[in-house]
């Protein structure tokens, strides 16, 4: 499925997000935000004194009230409008997952047997958990479920990108499909696994629709420290109407300062900067995983990936090739190499495994055979089947297989042979050394043996040592024996590894390094890895996992690609750094706003305060103008950020604190001075003030 | 400021960092009751202690039950000190009995002396007895000091312990401090002191003949004056050492026999920030990473430093209305110019700039100079440093578990800025802690705020008032920072000695120490339950110059959005007017 990122101001999404904004200004959602709950109520009272003020008492024009009043509630407004555009790319997104699912249709069956003599053909969005569907050849699953009978191949290319098909069956770590695949051979019957409604994809859309989403921990955290800022300068203009009649007082000049001067000064120092933003912030981290492919079962999750201190991978799929290579050509006693290679390239021909196209590249590398093409020489390929598990050809009398030790000895067994001792030998010690043996055999004849071997992924040492940077120690799980593993982690360079890893040892190493302190993403596919997703802190499971996996675990990866665990936790730390970032810059901003409001609300009691203006603002209502402005206006300007995230880099705490530090801080000091100035002037040039 | 000046800045910063290093671990020793030497000489006092008080010293205590002793203790404290004060008339002796105070003002002074803050609105050697000043002020100088002690140590144990129910055991930590850290601390201040004739007698009064004698308003001739003794030493000794602050004498350090030579007044000077910075070395250690205690004494040192050089600054360049009469204000061998008004001319420019720095960076609040006389900038900084929260160095115990407030904050800040859920070595900070580190921050400032506005409408508040126009102000603002903070100075020009005041400014110390202490506590506790996680590539390091600017840059955004309105209407447009003027 297309998951083009929406473009942030997309009229339609632009225009829906601003009737959403309207809509959020009921006062249970405000109330949600003690920051912008703070500007609502500013901009409530203003409005009163603007009313107060047509009625002639005003304690200031009533014009510049009812401005100060309209950017208040701009300022109110940008915020929500934030929050409803990150809501609504979230809703694009979940569109886009729940019409591949609607659409199609579905055949439910009473018992699990495929010659169910009357089918009902029902919408695949009215099933329910439970219900039994059969889907045959060239049909699409019509929802996520199990497989009681049957085998099928699978083409998962809609959910995952990988084009080469599947093998589901029932039971086993296969037995799982996903809704939206098709089924390309064979048949199936299966369970659905959720409501409608309440099945994972549901699930999902909710939360990145923003309806169920919960305010994570760390969340929390930013929003007490928030409201303790607002609180504190809640007090310091509280406080300045006293100061300032004193001042009046003891100066014998100017009159105190006006309510609406010390609304608008509040407003310019309460964060509404982050405050306004946090919410979209929030969905927009779940939206960038949805973009990955991820789909994360909770805000918390996201948070937590930005954590992770050890990252255990399977080693296939993972560090290595899901396929192996084939890297070398045994013969049995008594055959050449020139002719195992020439049966062995004769046999992967018409193979289009990674594994066939390897042997085939290896023959021409090694042994100067040209490529030929079937037809040619009069062929018949024979495909690998999930019953025979294995594939070859068949010329003139010639019958070349190749397989699976077992495979292919039960095959010569039906030809009344089996393989000498030392192939049994070759495929042993392959077998040891971590490799996969393929025999290759012609009718009763074994021509040898073909050594398939694990392929390192490319540029995966980069990415471990940036991970490395990042403070994530990386651990290889595998069934490998030590040898093998320790060969294979040194290659990829992994700081560790566990080799002959049973689900025990692999839940032990979870809960030992958690005892230390250590959080721990891993990710996993079958059944037996469930008990490990489910101790780990962050869990990936895979899309074409079993069901038991995805709901041991917190994201589900719809590409089914272990490799994405190092984005995840990208976007975790993006999550975090854009908070952080948009906190600085908030609080960092308000030493201009003191600077550009201060002079022009007291300098009439005392006008040696004027020297405060370093901006040198056209007026004091110029002044307070801009600075609530520059104010609201900062919002909008943020929301692509805030969508888009703070960019990370692995390159170690210090270095990403001093650039953030610099950029949001100082960058946050300076920033509004100019702005402020700028809008200041445009207010002068358009007469509006 | 000459070479002289410079030099005697350079000599008082290289004996404190010189000192502050080996204090450190000792009391390092005492927190983690590990043997410290004097344990071999006092243990027998400790255990005796423990026995009549029927405390049982290894019991471990949580946050709720070390606060409530703590309150209970400092309770009963400020009760005790209370009567003693209104009832000091009956235990009157000697040649010249005092009477009891009013309600209010022995309100004020009991709350003022248990909070470590010694604001006086009382009149030293005027207004209280001997007995009073040693039964009363000097025990809380002692416990009080104590106190702040016992919360830093809790803290700290909760920053180390994992998975921990208990932070130690209140009384120990308050009998531990008292005496293996303050009393034999003072006991050799108190006894250097003496040698450098600091006064420290029984005998309450002594008749001096005049050797000039002037004419009074009525005509008579003056021929004596009563000067007024006690035991000033051992008072003089805590005050400094404990960052009390409550002098013996009205005009505190700067009366001759509180401090009579160069030597009396450098080593005055020194006890002020000596335990505030040993307590840096002490947390470095019991954190087993004497790094982490150096930053937070670098990131103290580094505004204590840019406060002085703008206080000093400002005394120095005098006032330019006098200049414009033709006044000379320059430095030169004959007088240390700038602006001398409310200065000891034994101290000049540079000391007493010092002196005032020292005392409002930490909690002090002793004078050896009027603050009030200051010029605005000058006056701007001590008031600014108590307005910080009392965290550079600040109070005994109190100025350290305080900065650790802004630390996780700062952490919280940095932490999420580098893309982690923030943490402090290796403690997670979660909605709680900030929610108590926010409290502890945020209380002080509130309350200064909130304190400064009704007393600068309300008519017994500006009754007050010597000052008209924003010096007025900063009077008043200038009180409710040093209430609200713990400090304990003024500037002088307001007339606090009144039921407004004392009732006013004794709440703000009350919310101003125990809406930190409390805070800090419960910050502890929650620390103390909570795992350790082990510092990778990842984890934000606390102990760089990077994070040390980033403390600074918290301690000084928050004190500057917080505090900027209200001294842009005081000292800051009273300096405008004063270099505006014609």
């Amino acid at each position: 499925m297309s998951r083009r990122p929406v473009s942030l101001f997309d009229p339609g999404l632009a225009a829906r997000a601003a009737l959403a904004s309207l809509r959020k200004l009921d006062p249970r959602v405000q109330a949600r935000n003690p920051v912008m709950l703070v500007v609502a109520v500013a901009a409530l009272l203003t409005t009163g004194l603007w009313i107060q003020a047509l009625a002639g008492r005003g304690e200031a024009p009533a014009g510049f009230i009812l401005t100060v009043a309209l950017c208040l509630w701009f300022t109110v407004l940008f915020s929500n409008f934030a929050e409803a555009v990150a809501e609504g790319r979230g809703k694009a997104q979940a569109e886009a997952l729940r019409s591949q699912r609607d659409r199609a249709l579905a055949r439910r069956v009473a018992t699990p047997a495929r010659d169910d003599p009357a089918p009902a053909w029902v919408p695949a969005a009215t099933l329910r958990r439970g219900d039994l569907v059969v889907v045959e050849a060239g049909e699409v699953i019509p929802a996520d479920g199990e497989i009681l009978a049957g085998i099928a191949s699978v083409d998962e290319s809609a959910v995952t990108g990988e084009s080469a098909p599947v093998i589901r069956e029932a039971g086993g770590d296969r037995s799982s499909v996903t809704g939206g695949t098709r089924v390309l051979s064979d048949w199936v019957v299966m369970r659905v696994a959720a409501d409608p409604g309440e099945s994972f994809l549901d699930r999902i859309i909710g939360l990145v629709e923003g309806a169920r989403r919960q305010k994570t921990p760390n969340e929390i955290a930013l929003q007490i420290l928030l409201a303790a800022f607002t609180l504190a300068f809640l007090a310091v203009t509280a406080t300045l109407l006293p100061f300032s009649l004193h001042a009046v007082r003891s100066a014998g000049a100017g009159s105190p300062v006006t309510v609406t001067a010390l609304a608008a000064l509040l407003v310019c120092l309460v964060p509404t900067t982050i405050g306004g933003l946090l919410s979209a912030i929030g969905i927009a981290g779940m939206d960038r995983m949805l973009r990955a492919n991820v789909i994360a079962t909770s805000g918390r999750a996201v948070e937590a990936a930005g954590d992770v201190d050890v990252l255990l991978l399977d080693k296939t799929g993972t560090i290595t090739l899901g396929n192996r290579q084939a890297t070398e050509l045994l013969p049995a006693p008594g055959v050449s190499e020139a002719e195992l290679a020439d049966a062995a390239q004769l046999a992967s021909l018409a193979d289009e495994t990674p594994e066939g196209r390897s042997i085939v590249v290896l023959a021409k590398q090694r042994y100067g055979l040209r490529e030929r093409h079937l037809h040619e020489i009069d062929a018949r390929f024979v495909p690998f089947t999930a019953q025979t598990r294995m594939s070859g050809v068949d010329v003139g009398d010639r019958r070349i297989r190749k397989g699976a030790a077992d495979a292919v000895a039960e095959w010569l067994h039906g030809h009344g042979s089996a393989p000498s001792g030392p192939v049994q030998a070759m495929v042993e010690e392959i077998a040891r050394r971590g490799g996969t043996p393929l025999v290759v055999a012609d009718r009763g004849r074994v021509l040898g043996v073909v050594h398939l071997k694990d392929i390192v992924k490319g540029g995966l040492r980069e990415r471990f040592a940036a991970l490395r940077r990042m403070g994530i120690r990386t651990v290889m799980i595998t069934g490998d024996n030590r040898l093998t593993a320790a060969a294979i982690a040194a290659e990829a360079g992994v700081d560790d590894f566990l080799a002959e890893a049973t689900p025990e040892a692999k839940l032990a190493l979870i809960r030992e390094h958690q005892t230390g302190g250590r959080l721990v993403a891993m990710t996993g596919d079958g059944t037996n890895d469930a008990p490990a997703l489910a101790q780990a802190d962050v869990a990936l499971a895979m899309s074409s996992g079993t069901q038991a996996a995805k709901e041991a675990s917190n994201m589900v990866d719809l590409d089914s690609n272990p490799t994405k665990l190092i984005e995840t936790v990208e976007i975790g730390k993006q999550l975090l750094m854009t908070r952080g970032a948009l906190t600085t810059f908030s609080i960092a901003n308000d030493v201009a706003k003191y600077f550009a409001i201060l002079p022009a609300a007291f300098a009439v009691s005392y006008p040696e305060l004027r020297a405060l203006d370093v901006m040198r603002l056209a007026s004091p209502e110029s002044a307070i103008l801009s600075a609530l402005l520059f104010n609201a206006l900062i919002i909008v300007a943020l929301i692509p950020l805030a969508l888009r995230g703070v960019r990370y880099r692995p390159v170690g705490a210090p270095s990403l604190l001093r650039r953030n530090l610099l950029v949001y801080g100082l960058g946050g000091l300076a920033a509004p001075f100019a702005g402020i100035k700028l809008i200041d002037l445009a207010l002068v040039a358009l007469d509006l003030v | 400021m000459g070479t002289s000046g410079f030099l005697r800045i350079a000599l008082f910063l290289l004996v404190l960092a010189g000192l502050a290093p080996p204090l450190g671990r000792y009391v390092a020793r005492v927190f983690a009751g590990r043997p410290c030497g004097l344990d071999r000489l006092l243990g027998g006092a400790e255990r005796l202690i423990y026995r009549l008080c029927g405390v049982r010293p290894d019991t471990d205590m949580t946050w709720t039950a070390y606060a409530a002793a703590l309150l209970a203790f400092n309770a009963v404290g400020i009760l005790a000190l209370y009567l003693l004060l209104r009832l000091q008339g009956l235990f009157a002796f000697g040649p010249a009995p005092l009477p009891g105070i009013p309600p209010h003002l022995a309100f004020n002074a009991a709350v003022s002396f248990a909070t470590n803050t010694n604001w006086q609105s009382y009149g030293g050697e005027w207004t209280l007895a001997p007995l009073t000043q040693m039964l009363g002020l000097t025990v809380q100088n002692f416990v009080s000091a104590a106190t702040g002690l016992a919360v830093l140590a809790a803290l700290i144990r909760g920053l180390v312990r994992r998975g921990a129910r208990g932070l130690g055991n209140f009384w120990t930590d308050l009998v531990r401090s008292t005496l293996y850290i303050l009393l034999p601390l003072s006991l050799l201040l108190a006894l250097l002191l003496a040698s450098q004739g600091v006064v420290q007698t029984f005998s309450t009064r002594v008749e001096a003949t005049l050797l000039a004698p002037p004419t009074g308003a009525d005509g008579s001739v003056v021929a004596t004056q009563t000067l007024v003794l006690g035991p000033v030493a051992s008072q003089v000794a805590i005050k400094q050492l404990g960052t009390n602050g409550g002098g013996y004498f009205n005009v505190n350090s700067a009366h001759p026999f509180e401090n009579p030579t160069p030597l009396s007044g450098f080593l005055e000077m020194l006890a002020i920030l000596l335990v505030p910075a040993a307590l840096c070395h002490t947390f470095g250690h019991l954190v087993r990473d004497a790094r982490q205690g150096w930053a937070v004494l670098a990131a103290m040192a580094l505004v204590f430093l840019a406060s002085l050089a703008v206080c000093v600054r400002a005394e120095q360049a005098g006032n330019p209305r006098l200049a414009a009469l033709g006044l000379d204000q320059q430095a030169s061998a004959l007088q240390p110019g700038g602006n001398m008004e409310g200065k000891e001319v034994r101290f000049g420019i540079v000391d007493s700039a010092l002196w005032a720095t020292a005392t409002t960076a930490a909690s002090n609040g002793s004078v050896n100079a009027m603050h009030d006389s200051f010029t605005p900038l000058g006056g701007l900084v001590p008031m600014w440093l108590m307005q910080l929260g009392e965290v550079v160095f600040g109070g005994v115990g109190s100025g350290l578990y305080g900065v650790l407030l802004f630390v996780v904050v700062a952490v919280f800040i940095a932490g999420l800025m580098v893309g982690r859920t923030p943490e402090y070595l290796g403690k997670k900070i979660g909605a709680h802690e900030m929610k108590m580190a926010a409290l502890g921050i945020l209380v002080p400032p509130m309350v200064v705020l909130t304190g400064t506005a009704i007393a600068a409408v309300a008519p017994a508040g500006v009754a007050g008032l010597a000052n008209p126009g924003p010096h007025g102000f900063s009077e008043i603002l200038y009180a409710f920072s040093s209430a609200g903070n713990n400090n304990g100075s003024a500037f002088a020009g307001l007339s606090a000695n009144t039921p407004f005041y004392n009732l006013a400014l004794g709440l703000a110390m009350l919310f101003g120490r125990y809406w930190v202490a409390v805070p800090a506590l419960a910050l502890a506790g929650s620390l103390a339950g909570k795992g350790f996680t082990p510092p990778g590539a990842g984890t934000l390091p606390t102990h760089t110059p990077l994070f040390v600017a980033l403390l600074v840059g918290t301690i000084l955004l928050v004190g500057a959005l917080s505090f900027l309105p209200a001294l842009a209407l005081g000292p800051i447009v009273e300096h405008l007017q004063m270099v505006s003027a014609p």
